[in-house]
């Protein structure tokens, strides 16, 4: 039986811890507003690139001499993984939802006998996937320190990944980030970069293809290929922030409903053990005073 | 001219500028300044550095100075993508010179090739006659 002075301890302790979840989770709710803002405004832009795209590669005339970026290399033996998680901790499960994903799919490149190389964005991912998969990390990159992360680290990544490609380091290029659902779910997402794929090739009808296009298609598709890489990847940044800020924020309101449970059974224990203290003292009073 | 339509420009962090009723919108295109009316035909083009012009009406112009990125015009719906946009309005002397001594920067790079060596230095013409506006 802890002493009344040790419970009244825990008691307090537990409560500053509470107050720290609070606030943490009234910090991640205003950020949520602001990052769930911020990806719904880069949304068009990411759609509309990826329209122009899909009218472009439709309408190539000149198969064979088109971007390595839309066929692939022909191969399909190394695969670059891009793990984007977040830099801090204390978000629920959301580090280790994407890592577990991506780990997943790691197993079944390996099981398959193929290359693998994974590029960590973001310092928790890199701490997690280090332990088992070490040796496969090729490249690594965090943002501690930044307050918002930009157009232009995005841009700073991709070229990472377009240098690579073009010494022909892989084949293949996934990202694996969170997509924001709402702010109790998000969902552990691959997106296959490079070759892209070309699932909604059937939704464009034939007679959208009528574009008049200057310079000629191949030139426009060598030049937008890279730069779609990058808006690829700073709407995952965008995504991933918002899921982040969201389950935190569950994460915190969870952490702040237990720490409250946990003081009313502290506060119970104390009140029981402060009048079991009471009791005992007047039983000896009493006894004391009939043995006179 | 009467007919009018629509101009989006987004560029990844948001849409910048948006209107409803354009009449004619003149754009640095790849191979020489091009302007749209309504009714053109579907066109996608890739810019390259210079200023957009936005024409509501004869005295009414919006500028803006941008470095690369791509245009979709379809339908009467003129979309500009770029992450490198900036309306002329926002533009002082100071960020004009930290442009052109960035564009500098590149064109020391003696492995350029001659179409970008040629982009950087059309960059620089451009930058400075707005200094000089």
């Amino acid at each position: 039986m802890p002493s009344l002075d040790d419970l009244k301890k825990r008691i307090s302790s537990v409560k500053s811890t509470q107050k720290i979840t609070k606030a943490m989770k009234m910090v991640a709710a205003a950020k949520l507003r602001r990052a769930q803002e911020s990806a719904e405004r880069g949304r068009p832009f990411s759609e509309k690139m990826n329209n122009i795209i899909l009218n472009l590669s439709n309408s190539v005339s000149d198969k064979d001499n088109v971007s390595k970026f839309l066929v692939g290399t022909g191969k399909d033996s190394v695969h670059l993984c891009v793990v984007i998680t977040a830099d801090r901790g204390l978000c629920g499960g959301f580090n280790t939802n994407i890592c577990k994903k991506a780990k997943n799919y790691f197993e079944k490149i390996l099981k398959e006998g193929k290359t693998l190389k994974i590029f960590t964005v973001g310092s928790k991912g890199h701490d997690q996937l280090n332990r088992v998969y070490g040796k496969y990390i090729v490249e690594k990159i965090n943002f501690k320190g930044f307050k918002k992360i930009t157009y232009k680290e995005a841009e700073n990544i991709g070229e990472i990944i377009i240098k690579l490609f073009n010494e022909s380091k892989f084949d293949v290029c996934k990202i694996f980030f969170n997509k924001f659902k709402n702010v109790i779910s998000q969902i552990p997402q691959e997106q296959q970069i490079i070759p892209i794929e070309s699932q909604k090739k059937e939704e464009i009808k034939k007679s959208d293809n009528f574009y008049e296009f200057e310079p000629e298609e191949n030139e426009i598709l060598n030049n937008l290929l890279p730069r779609n890489i990058s808006t690829q990847i700073f709407k995952a940044f965008l995504e991933n922030a918002a899921s982040e800020q969201g389950s935190r924020m569950t994460a915190m309101d969870n952490a702040t409903r237990n720490a409250g449970d946990l003081v009313d059974k502290l506060t119970i224990t104390y009140n029981r053990s402060r009048q079991a203290a009471i009791t005992k003292e007047l039983i000896e009073i009493i006894s004391g005073a009939e043995s006179l | 001219m009467e007919g009018t339509y629509k101009i989006e420009i987004v560029s990844p962090e948001k849409i910048i500028f948006s209107d409803e009723n354009i009449q004619q919108v003149i754009l640095p295109s790849y191979e020489g300044e091009m302007g749209i009316l309504k009714d053109h035909i579907p066109v996608i083009l890739f810019l390259r550095p210079g200023i957009i012009k936005i024409l509501k009406s004869s005295e009414n112009v919006d500028s803006f100075f941008v470095q690369d990125g791509i245009i979709e015009f379809y339908n009467n719906n003129l979309t500009v993508l770029s992450s490198k946009i900036i309306n002329i309005k926002n533009l002082n002397k100071e960020s004009i010179d930290q442009l052109i001594i960035a564009t500098e920067k590149i064109l020391k790079n003696e492995k350029l090739s001659d179409n970008n060596r040629y982009l950087a230095n059309h960059k620089i013409n451009i930058l400075q006659s707005l200094n000089y506006n």
